[in-house]
Protein backbone atom coordinates (compact mmCIF):
# COMPACT_ATOMS: atom_id res chain seq x y z
CA UNK A 1 0.00 0.00 0.00
CA UNK A 2 1.08 3.25 -0.67
CA UNK A 3 1.84 4.97 2.85
CA UNK A 4 3.68 8.28 1.13
CA UNK A 5 2.22 10.80 -1.48
CA UNK A 6 4.31 13.02 -2.70
CA UNK A 7 2.62 16.84 -3.40
CA UNK A 8 5.26 17.97 -5.97
CA UNK A 9 14.49 23.38 -5.78
CA UNK A 10 17.54 21.40 -6.64
CA UNK A 11 15.88 20.97 -9.87
CA UNK A 12 14.98 25.21 -10.02
CA UNK A 13 18.85 25.62 -9.20
CA UNK A 14 19.77 24.92 -12.34
CA UNK A 15 16.80 26.16 -14.58
CA UNK A 16 15.58 28.98 -12.28
CA UNK A 17 16.92 32.97 -11.98
CA UNK A 18 15.42 34.44 -14.65
CA UNK A 19 14.28 36.80 -12.70
CA UNK A 20 10.21 37.68 -15.05
CA UNK A 21 8.28 36.28 -12.34
CA UNK A 22 6.14 38.51 -10.62
CA UNK A 23 7.13 40.75 -7.91
CA UNK A 24 5.25 39.63 -4.66
CA UNK A 25 4.27 42.88 -3.57
CA UNK A 26 2.20 43.56 -6.94
CA UNK A 27 -0.72 41.03 -5.25
CA UNK A 28 -2.62 41.15 -2.59
CA UNK A 29 -1.70 41.72 0.76
CA UNK A 30 0.95 45.20 0.37
CA UNK A 31 2.04 44.28 4.22
CA UNK A 32 3.41 40.92 4.78
CA UNK A 33 7.26 34.35 -1.97
CA UNK A 34 5.21 31.61 -0.71
CA UNK A 35 2.38 32.31 -3.54
CA UNK A 36 4.81 33.76 -6.15
CA UNK A 37 4.70 31.06 -9.50
CA UNK A 38 7.94 30.40 -11.84
CA UNK A 39 6.47 31.89 -15.43
CA UNK A 40 9.01 29.88 -17.49
CA UNK A 41 7.94 27.00 -15.18
CA UNK A 42 4.23 27.24 -15.67
CA UNK A 43 4.94 27.43 -19.32
CA UNK B 1 4.58 18.90 15.25
CA UNK B 2 8.32 18.41 15.00
CA UNK B 3 11.63 19.59 13.19
CA UNK B 4 13.84 16.80 12.70
CA UNK B 5 17.26 18.10 12.18
CA UNK B 6 20.36 16.07 11.30
CA UNK B 7 23.93 17.40 10.15
CA UNK B 8 26.09 15.51 7.57
CA UNK B 9 29.65 15.96 7.83
CA UNK B 10 30.85 16.63 4.15
CA UNK B 11 34.43 17.88 3.81
CA UNK B 12 35.57 20.33 6.38
CA UNK B 13 32.47 22.03 6.51
CA UNK B 14 28.34 19.83 7.56
CA UNK B 15 25.80 20.85 5.65
CA UNK B 16 21.95 21.28 6.97
CA UNK B 17 19.39 18.81 6.98
CA UNK B 18 16.07 19.46 8.07
CA UNK B 19 12.06 18.02 7.88
CA UNK B 20 9.27 19.32 8.79
CA UNK B 21 6.73 17.30 10.10
CA UNK B 22 3.50 18.30 11.51
CA UNK B 23 -0.44 16.78 11.61
CA UNK B 24 -3.05 19.29 10.35
CA UNK B 25 -6.48 18.84 9.43
CA UNK B 26 -6.22 15.04 9.66
CA UNK B 27 -3.14 14.99 7.55
CA UNK B 28 0.79 14.25 8.03
CA UNK B 29 2.45 15.60 6.42
CA UNK B 30 6.62 16.17 5.84
CA UNK B 31 8.04 19.35 4.58
CA UNK B 32 11.38 18.74 3.14
CA UNK B 33 13.42 22.52 3.85
CA UNK B 34 15.77 22.28 1.33
CA UNK B 35 14.30 20.97 -1.39
CA UNK B 36 10.69 22.04 -0.65
CA UNK B 37 8.90 18.53 -1.54
CA UNK B 38 6.17 17.81 0.63
CA UNK B 39 4.64 14.45 1.26
CA UNK B 40 1.63 13.15 2.75
CA UNK B 41 1.94 10.51 5.04
CA UNK B 42 -0.02 7.82 6.17
CA UNK B 43 0.25 6.88 10.56
CA UNK B 44 3.26 4.38 9.87
CA UNK B 45 4.91 6.70 7.60
CA UNK B 46 4.77 9.75 10.12
CA UNK B 47 6.56 7.44 12.92
CA UNK B 48 9.08 6.27 10.65
CA UNK B 49 10.17 9.78 9.24
CA UNK B 50 10.38 10.79 12.82
CA UNK B 51 12.74 8.13 13.92
CA UNK B 52 14.77 8.41 10.93
CA UNK B 53 18.37 9.11 11.21
CA UNK B 54 18.19 8.35 14.94
CA UNK B 55 18.16 4.87 15.36
CA UNK B 56 19.99 1.83 13.12
CA UNK B 57 17.45 0.06 10.56
CA UNK B 58 17.08 -2.76 12.93
CA UNK B 59 15.60 -0.52 15.94
CA UNK B 60 13.47 1.92 13.34
CA UNK B 61 11.54 -1.11 12.16
CA UNK B 62 10.94 -2.67 15.51
CA UNK B 63 9.96 0.48 17.18
CA UNK B 64 7.61 1.33 14.19
CA UNK B 65 5.85 -1.83 14.21
CA UNK B 66 5.37 -1.94 17.61
CA UNK B 67 3.96 1.58 17.71
CA UNK B 68 1.69 1.30 14.88
CA UNK B 69 0.63 -2.39 15.28
CA UNK B 70 2.21 -3.33 12.17
CA UNK B 71 4.08 -6.47 10.67
CA UNK B 72 8.25 -6.02 10.85
CA UNK B 73 7.78 -6.63 6.87
CA UNK B 74 5.47 -3.56 6.41
CA UNK B 75 7.95 -1.41 8.44
CA UNK B 76 11.06 -2.45 6.81
CA UNK B 77 8.77 -1.81 3.38
CA UNK B 78 8.02 1.87 4.81
CA UNK B 79 11.37 2.36 5.73
CA UNK B 80 12.56 1.86 2.37
CA UNK B 81 9.77 4.02 0.51
CA UNK B 82 11.57 6.62 2.48
CA UNK B 83 14.86 5.65 1.57
CA UNK B 84 13.86 6.05 -2.29
CA UNK B 85 12.51 9.71 -1.45
CA UNK B 86 15.90 10.48 0.27
CA UNK B 87 17.99 8.39 -2.88
CA UNK B 88 15.89 11.01 -5.52
CA UNK B 89 16.67 13.82 -3.42
CA UNK B 90 13.22 14.88 -1.73
CA UNK B 91 13.12 14.32 1.70
CA UNK B 92 16.51 14.49 4.42
CA UNK B 93 17.76 16.46 1.62
CA UNK B 94 21.14 18.84 2.02
CA UNK B 95 20.81 22.55 1.85
CA UNK B 96 23.43 23.42 -0.51
CA UNK B 97 22.14 26.63 -0.94
CA UNK B 98 24.04 29.19 0.74
CA UNK B 99 26.50 29.54 -1.81
CA UNK B 100 24.03 31.13 -4.14
CA UNK B 101 23.75 33.95 -1.94
CA UNK B 102 26.99 35.13 -2.75
CA UNK B 103 26.09 34.36 -6.48
CA UNK B 104 23.08 36.64 -6.38
CA UNK B 105 24.70 39.58 -4.55
CA UNK B 106 27.45 39.71 -7.70
CA UNK B 107 24.22 40.60 -10.19
CA UNK B 108 23.64 43.70 -11.66
CA UNK B 109 21.60 45.51 -10.34
CA UNK B 110 18.30 46.21 -11.97
CA UNK B 111 14.38 47.43 -11.19
CA UNK B 112 11.64 45.81 -12.30
CA UNK B 113 8.69 46.86 -10.26
CA UNK B 114 7.78 50.13 -8.69
CA UNK B 115 5.08 51.11 -6.58
CA UNK B 116 3.69 54.69 -7.34
CA UNK B 117 2.09 56.51 -4.65
CA UNK B 118 0.33 58.83 -7.63
CA UNK B 119 -1.88 60.45 -4.57
CA UNK B 120 -0.64 61.25 -1.56
CA UNK B 121 -4.07 61.94 0.30
CA UNK B 122 -7.13 60.25 1.04
CA UNK B 123 -11.09 60.24 0.96
CA UNK B 124 -10.73 58.41 3.71
CA UNK B 125 -9.50 58.17 7.11
CA UNK B 126 -8.52 54.96 8.88
CA UNK B 127 -7.05 55.30 12.13
CA UNK B 128 -4.82 52.14 11.56
CA UNK B 129 -3.26 53.70 8.24
CA UNK B 130 0.62 53.30 8.03
CA UNK B 131 0.31 55.90 5.86
CA UNK B 132 -1.18 58.28 8.24
CA UNK B 133 -4.52 59.02 6.12
CA UNK B 134 -2.45 58.40 3.02
CA UNK B 135 0.16 61.61 3.61
CA UNK B 136 2.72 59.12 4.63
CA UNK B 137 3.39 61.88 7.68
CA UNK B 138 4.63 64.41 4.69
CA UNK B 139 1.91 66.60 2.98
CA UNK B 140 -0.73 66.24 0.99
CA UNK B 141 0.24 65.95 -2.98
CA UNK B 142 -0.92 64.63 -6.30
CA UNK B 143 1.50 62.52 -8.59
CA UNK B 144 1.62 64.57 -11.61
CA UNK B 145 1.65 63.27 -15.63
CA UNK B 146 5.73 64.16 -16.09
CA UNK B 147 6.50 62.39 -12.55
CA UNK B 148 4.60 59.67 -13.79
CA UNK B 149 5.96 59.66 -16.76
CA UNK B 150 9.74 59.88 -15.94
CA UNK B 151 8.91 56.98 -13.00
CA UNK B 152 8.06 54.85 -16.50
CA UNK B 153 11.38 55.84 -18.13
CA UNK B 154 13.33 55.51 -15.02
CA UNK B 155 12.13 51.98 -14.78
CA UNK B 156 12.51 51.27 -18.18
CA UNK B 157 16.32 52.33 -18.82
CA UNK B 158 17.05 50.73 -15.01
CA UNK B 159 15.06 47.11 -16.22
CA UNK B 160 18.26 45.66 -17.87
CA UNK B 161 17.50 42.85 -19.75
CA UNK B 162 14.19 42.22 -17.96
CA UNK B 163 10.70 41.97 -20.05
CA UNK B 164 8.10 41.53 -17.62
CA UNK B 165 7.78 45.18 -15.92
CA UNK B 166 5.27 46.05 -13.28
CA UNK B 167 3.32 48.92 -11.83
CA UNK B 168 1.72 49.45 -8.83
CA UNK B 169 -0.91 52.52 -8.41
CA UNK B 170 -0.91 52.77 -4.76
CA UNK B 171 -1.69 55.48 -2.27
CA UNK B 172 -3.13 57.46 -0.20
CA UNK B 173 -6.44 56.77 -2.50
CA UNK B 174 -5.29 56.67 -6.09
CA UNK B 175 -7.89 57.18 -7.76
CA UNK B 176 -7.77 60.56 -6.16
CA UNK B 177 -5.90 60.84 -9.43
CA UNK B 178 -7.36 58.90 -12.10
CA UNK B 179 -6.67 61.26 -14.92
CA UNK B 180 -3.24 61.03 -14.12
CA UNK B 181 -3.39 56.76 -13.94
CA UNK B 182 -5.13 56.66 -17.26
CA UNK B 183 -2.43 59.08 -18.78
CA UNK B 184 0.58 56.57 -17.08
CA UNK B 185 -0.36 53.93 -18.39
CA UNK B 186 -1.40 54.95 -21.89
CA UNK B 187 1.98 56.35 -21.82
CA UNK B 188 3.47 53.06 -20.61
CA UNK B 189 1.71 51.44 -23.46
CA UNK B 190 3.49 53.47 -26.09
CA UNK B 191 6.66 53.12 -24.52
CA UNK B 192 6.39 49.10 -24.01
CA UNK B 193 6.56 48.75 -28.10
CA UNK B 194 9.63 50.77 -28.91
CA UNK B 195 11.54 48.90 -25.93
CA UNK B 196 10.27 45.82 -26.41
CA UNK B 197 8.66 45.32 -22.41
CA UNK B 198 5.46 44.03 -21.39
CA UNK B 199 3.69 46.05 -18.39
CA UNK B 200 1.66 44.38 -15.45
CA UNK B 201 -0.65 47.27 -13.49
CA UNK B 202 -1.87 46.70 -10.22
CA UNK B 203 -4.58 48.96 -8.66
CA UNK B 204 -5.07 49.39 -5.03
CA UNK B 205 -7.92 51.26 -4.33
CA UNK B 206 -10.95 51.75 -0.96
CA UNK B 207 -13.46 52.10 -3.12
CA UNK B 208 -14.66 55.12 -2.57
CA UNK B 209 -14.53 56.91 -6.35
CA UNK B 210 -15.08 53.48 -8.32
CA UNK B 211 -17.40 54.40 -11.26
CA UNK B 212 -18.18 52.73 -14.22
CA UNK B 213 -15.53 54.50 -16.18
CA UNK B 214 -13.00 52.76 -13.07
CA UNK B 215 -14.31 49.49 -13.75
CA UNK B 216 -13.86 49.46 -17.89
CA UNK B 217 -10.44 51.04 -17.75
CA UNK B 218 -9.53 48.76 -14.87
CA UNK B 219 -11.12 45.50 -16.91
CA UNK B 220 -8.90 46.79 -20.40
CA UNK B 221 -5.65 47.43 -18.17
CA UNK B 222 -5.60 46.08 -14.89
CA UNK B 223 -4.07 42.70 -14.36
CA UNK B 224 -5.12 42.92 -10.31
CA UNK B 225 -6.98 45.13 -8.50
CA UNK B 226 -7.04 44.97 -4.61
CA UNK B 227 -10.39 46.12 -3.06
CA UNK B 228 -10.04 47.04 0.68
CA UNK B 229 -12.98 45.72 2.97
CA UNK B 230 -12.63 44.90 6.49
CA UNK B 231 -15.23 42.08 6.53
CA UNK B 232 -18.24 42.99 9.03
CA UNK B 233 -19.96 46.64 8.82
CA UNK B 234 -18.98 47.42 11.93
CA UNK B 235 -15.68 45.79 11.91
CA UNK B 236 -15.04 47.61 8.47
CA UNK B 237 -16.73 50.85 9.93
CA UNK B 238 -14.42 51.22 13.23
CA UNK B 239 -12.10 52.53 10.83
CA UNK B 240 -12.77 52.52 7.51
CA UNK B 241 -14.73 56.17 7.65
CA UNK B 242 -14.51 59.33 6.09
CA UNK B 243 -12.85 62.39 8.16
CA UNK B 244 -16.46 63.40 8.66
CA UNK B 245 -16.65 60.00 10.57
CA UNK B 246 -19.04 58.31 8.47
CA UNK B 247 -18.72 54.62 7.68
CA UNK B 248 -17.38 53.16 4.15
CA UNK B 249 -19.09 49.76 4.12
CA UNK B 250 -22.82 50.56 2.50
CA UNK B 251 -20.69 53.04 0.22
CA UNK B 252 -18.24 50.91 -1.27
CA UNK B 253 -19.92 47.54 -1.27
CA UNK B 254 -22.16 47.56 -3.92
CA UNK B 255 -19.44 49.46 -6.02
CA UNK B 256 -16.87 46.02 -4.85
CA UNK B 257 -19.46 43.84 -5.73
CA UNK B 258 -20.20 45.56 -9.39
CA UNK B 259 -16.29 45.92 -9.81
CA UNK B 260 -15.58 42.19 -8.84
CA UNK B 261 -18.19 40.90 -11.09
CA UNK B 262 -16.72 43.05 -14.32
CA UNK B 263 -13.50 41.25 -13.51
CA UNK B 264 -14.95 38.14 -14.82
CA UNK B 265 -11.54 35.56 -15.46
CA UNK B 266 -8.96 38.32 -14.28
CA UNK B 267 -7.15 38.98 -10.90
CA UNK B 268 -9.23 40.88 -8.04
CA UNK B 269 -8.40 40.34 -4.08
CA UNK B 270 -10.88 41.87 -1.42
CA UNK B 271 -8.61 42.83 0.96
CA UNK B 272 -9.11 43.08 4.64
CA UNK B 273 -7.14 44.07 7.78
CA UNK B 274 -7.95 42.25 11.18
CA UNK B 275 -6.38 43.76 14.22
CA UNK B 276 -6.93 43.87 17.86
CA UNK B 277 -10.56 44.37 17.89
CA UNK B 278 -11.28 41.24 15.20
CA UNK B 279 -8.92 38.82 15.66
CA UNK B 280 -11.53 36.56 14.80
CA UNK B 281 -11.63 37.54 11.17
CA UNK B 282 -13.15 34.28 10.03
CA UNK B 283 -16.34 36.26 10.56
CA UNK B 284 -15.22 38.82 8.18
CA UNK B 285 -14.59 36.06 5.63
CA UNK B 286 -17.76 34.93 5.94
CA UNK B 287 -19.42 38.40 5.23
CA UNK B 288 -17.05 38.86 2.02
CA UNK B 289 -18.20 35.42 1.06
CA UNK B 290 -21.97 36.29 1.84
CA UNK B 291 -21.19 39.16 -0.59
CA UNK B 292 -20.28 37.29 -3.59
CA UNK B 293 -17.05 37.63 -3.23
CA UNK B 294 -14.29 35.00 -4.02
CA UNK B 295 -10.81 35.68 -4.14
CA UNK B 296 -9.77 37.09 -0.63
CA UNK B 297 -6.71 38.36 1.51
CA UNK B 298 -7.08 39.06 5.06
CA UNK B 299 -3.93 41.17 6.71
CA UNK B 300 -2.68 41.52 10.16
CA UNK B 301 -2.29 44.97 10.97
CA UNK B 302 0.65 47.02 11.13
CA UNK B 303 1.06 49.16 14.05
CA UNK B 304 3.20 50.03 17.10
CA UNK B 305 3.09 47.68 19.74
CA UNK B 306 1.37 51.10 22.22
CA UNK B 307 -1.45 51.15 19.62
CA UNK B 308 -4.65 50.40 20.79
CA UNK B 309 -5.34 48.04 17.63
CA UNK B 310 -2.25 46.70 17.41
CA UNK B 311 -2.40 42.47 18.06
CA UNK B 312 -1.44 40.93 21.44
CA UNK B 313 -0.15 38.08 22.77
CA UNK B 314 -3.59 36.79 23.83
CA UNK B 315 -5.01 37.45 20.18
CA UNK B 316 -2.07 34.96 18.53
CA UNK B 317 -3.85 31.86 19.46
CA UNK B 318 -7.30 33.57 18.29
CA UNK B 319 -5.86 34.38 14.84
CA UNK B 320 -4.19 31.02 14.55
CA UNK B 321 -7.48 29.40 15.13
CA UNK B 322 -9.29 31.40 12.63
CA UNK B 323 -6.14 30.26 9.76
CA UNK B 324 -7.36 26.67 10.77
CA UNK B 325 -10.84 27.50 10.03
CA UNK B 326 -10.11 28.94 7.43
CA UNK B 327 -8.72 25.95 5.78
CA UNK B 328 -11.56 24.08 6.72
CA UNK B 329 -14.36 26.48 5.22
CA UNK B 330 -11.73 26.65 2.23
CA UNK B 331 -11.73 22.41 1.70
CA UNK B 332 -15.33 22.31 2.43
CA UNK B 333 -16.81 24.36 0.25
CA UNK B 334 -14.38 23.44 -1.93
CA UNK B 335 -15.92 19.77 -2.14
CA UNK B 336 -19.51 21.41 -2.24
CA UNK B 337 -18.53 22.62 -5.73
CA UNK B 338 -18.43 26.24 -4.66
CA UNK B 339 -14.63 27.02 -4.47
CA UNK B 340 -12.74 30.54 -3.06
CA UNK B 341 -9.06 31.49 -3.31
CA UNK B 342 -7.42 32.70 0.37
CA UNK B 343 -3.97 34.38 -1.32
CA UNK B 344 -2.21 33.16 1.23
CA UNK B 345 -3.24 29.80 0.94
CA UNK B 346 -2.63 29.40 -2.94
CA UNK B 347 0.61 27.59 -3.56
CA UNK B 348 1.65 26.06 -6.39
CA UNK B 349 3.52 22.75 -5.72
CA UNK B 350 4.55 22.31 -9.42
CA UNK B 351 5.47 26.04 -10.76
CA UNK B 352 6.24 28.12 -7.66
CA UNK B 353 9.20 29.72 -7.04
CA UNK B 354 12.97 28.76 -7.87
CA UNK B 355 15.31 29.06 -5.14
CA UNK B 356 16.81 32.26 -6.53
CA UNK B 357 13.72 33.64 -5.76
CA UNK B 358 13.21 32.42 -2.44
CA UNK B 359 16.53 33.44 -1.22
CA UNK B 360 16.19 37.00 -2.62
CA UNK B 361 12.27 37.78 -1.67
CA UNK B 362 10.02 40.42 -2.55
CA UNK B 363 12.98 42.10 -3.63
CA UNK B 364 12.23 45.74 -1.95
CA UNK B 365 15.32 48.32 -2.37
CA UNK B 366 16.75 46.46 -5.05
CA UNK B 367 14.42 45.42 -8.02
CA UNK B 368 11.38 46.80 -6.90
CA UNK B 369 10.84 50.73 -5.30
CA UNK B 370 8.30 53.42 -3.66
CA UNK B 371 8.02 56.64 -5.71
CA UNK B 372 6.87 59.51 -4.05
CA UNK B 373 4.31 61.76 -5.72
CA UNK B 374 7.19 64.18 -5.92
CA UNK B 375 9.55 61.40 -7.54
CA UNK B 376 11.66 60.43 -4.63
CA UNK B 377 12.36 56.70 -4.24
CA UNK B 378 12.26 54.58 -1.06
CA UNK B 379 12.52 50.67 -0.81
CA UNK B 380 9.10 49.97 -0.37
CA UNK B 381 5.49 51.64 0.34
CA UNK B 382 5.75 50.65 3.48
CA UNK B 383 9.21 52.66 4.30
CA UNK B 384 8.06 56.01 2.69
CA UNK B 385 8.42 59.14 4.47
CA UNK B 386 11.22 57.43 6.50
CA UNK B 387 13.96 59.79 5.72
CA UNK B 388 16.63 57.27 6.89
CA UNK B 389 15.48 55.34 4.01
CA UNK B 390 15.45 58.08 1.05
CA UNK B 391 17.23 55.99 -1.69
CA UNK B 392 17.49 58.82 -4.51
CA UNK B 393 14.81 60.40 -7.00
CA UNK B 394 13.40 59.47 -10.69
CA UNK B 395 15.32 62.62 -11.83
CA UNK B 396 19.12 61.59 -10.64
CA UNK B 397 18.62 57.75 -10.12
CA UNK B 398 19.50 56.01 -7.37
CA UNK B 399 22.15 58.30 -4.94
CA UNK B 400 25.48 57.28 -2.99
CA UNK B 401 23.51 56.76 0.21
CA UNK B 402 20.61 55.05 -2.05
CA UNK B 403 23.03 52.37 -3.09
CA UNK B 404 24.43 51.71 0.30
CA UNK B 405 20.65 51.23 1.30
CA UNK B 406 20.54 48.78 -1.47
CA UNK B 407 23.32 47.04 -0.57
CA UNK B 408 21.70 46.78 2.65
CA UNK B 409 18.73 44.93 1.20
CA UNK B 410 20.42 43.27 -0.75
CA UNK B 411 21.81 41.97 1.95
CA UNK B 412 18.65 40.60 3.39
CA UNK B 413 17.33 37.30 2.85
CA UNK B 414 16.76 33.84 3.92
CA UNK B 415 19.98 32.85 5.15
CA UNK B 416 21.36 36.40 6.52
CA UNK B 417 19.38 36.26 9.96
CA UNK B 418 20.77 33.90 12.58
CA UNK B 419 17.22 33.99 13.92
CA UNK B 420 16.18 31.75 10.81
CA UNK B 421 18.66 29.11 10.78
CA UNK B 422 16.24 26.54 11.97
CA UNK B 423 13.31 27.67 10.53
CA UNK B 424 11.52 25.22 8.53
CA UNK B 425 9.58 27.96 6.10
CA UNK B 426 12.36 30.39 5.52
CA UNK B 427 12.66 29.06 1.71
CA UNK B 428 8.81 30.41 1.59
CA UNK B 429 9.03 33.57 3.35
CA UNK B 430 12.80 34.50 2.17
CA UNK B 431 13.16 35.67 5.52
CA UNK B 432 10.33 38.09 6.37
CA UNK B 433 9.36 41.15 5.39
CA UNK B 434 12.03 43.89 5.64
CA UNK B 435 9.30 46.90 6.76
CA UNK B 436 8.31 44.72 9.44
CA UNK B 437 11.60 43.74 10.81
CA UNK B 438 12.63 47.00 10.90
CA UNK B 439 8.96 48.27 12.81
CA UNK B 440 9.94 45.20 15.24
CA UNK B 441 13.86 45.35 15.59
CA UNK B 442 14.90 48.35 14.22
CA UNK B 443 16.95 46.34 11.66
CA UNK B 444 16.04 45.51 8.20
CA UNK B 445 17.56 42.41 8.82
CA UNK B 446 15.73 41.61 12.21
CA UNK B 447 13.22 39.58 12.57
CA UNK B 448 9.13 39.91 13.32
CA UNK B 449 8.79 37.15 15.71
CA UNK B 450 5.31 37.59 15.89
CA UNK B 451 4.84 37.89 12.11
CA UNK B 452 6.99 34.39 11.79
CA UNK B 453 4.45 32.42 14.16
CA UNK B 454 1.22 34.01 12.38
CA UNK B 455 3.76 32.77 9.00
CA UNK B 456 4.52 29.24 9.78
CA UNK B 457 1.07 28.51 10.98
CA UNK B 458 -0.41 29.93 7.21
CA UNK B 459 1.97 27.92 5.89
CA UNK B 460 1.14 24.85 7.83
CA UNK B 461 -2.91 25.17 7.02
CA UNK B 462 -1.88 26.42 3.13
CA UNK B 463 -0.25 22.94 2.74
CA UNK B 464 -2.51 21.17 4.29
CA UNK B 465 -5.23 22.72 1.97
CA UNK B 466 -3.39 21.61 -0.99
CA UNK B 467 -2.81 18.32 0.76
CA UNK B 468 -6.43 17.67 0.47
CA UNK B 469 -6.85 19.15 -3.29
CA UNK B 470 -4.42 16.60 -4.05
CA UNK B 471 -5.68 13.68 -2.21
CA UNK B 472 -8.68 14.38 -2.98
CA UNK B 473 -8.00 14.07 -7.09
CA UNK B 474 -6.34 11.15 -6.64
CA UNK B 475 -9.44 9.42 -5.23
Amino acid sequence: MKRIISLNLNTSRKDGGCGECQTSCQSACKTSVANQKCEKSAK
Amino acid sequence: MTDIRLRRPTGRKSTEIMVHLFKRLGYNIAVDTASASVHVLDDVAYEAVSLYGKMSDEELIVAVAAKCGVTAADAAECLSNIRELVDAGTLFSEDRFRPDVSVLAKRDPVVKALCLHVAHTCNLDCDYCFASQGKYHGERALMSLDVGKRAIDFLIENSGSRHNLEVDFFGGEPLMNFGVVKDIVAYAREREKECGKHFRFTLTTNGMLVDDDVIEFSDREMDNVVMSLDGRKEVNDRFRKTAGGVGSFDIIVPKFQKFAEARGEKEYYIRGTFTHYNPDFMKDIDTMLGLGFTRLSMEPVVASPDSPCALTEDDKLVVMEQYELLAKRMIEMRRKGTPFVFYHYMLDLEHGPCIYKRISGCGSGTEYMAVTPTGELYPCHQFVGEERFRMGDIFGGVSEEGKKIRDEFRRCNAYSKPECDGCWARLYCSGGCAANAWHAAGDVNGVYSYGCDLFRCRMECALAVKASEVLDEAE
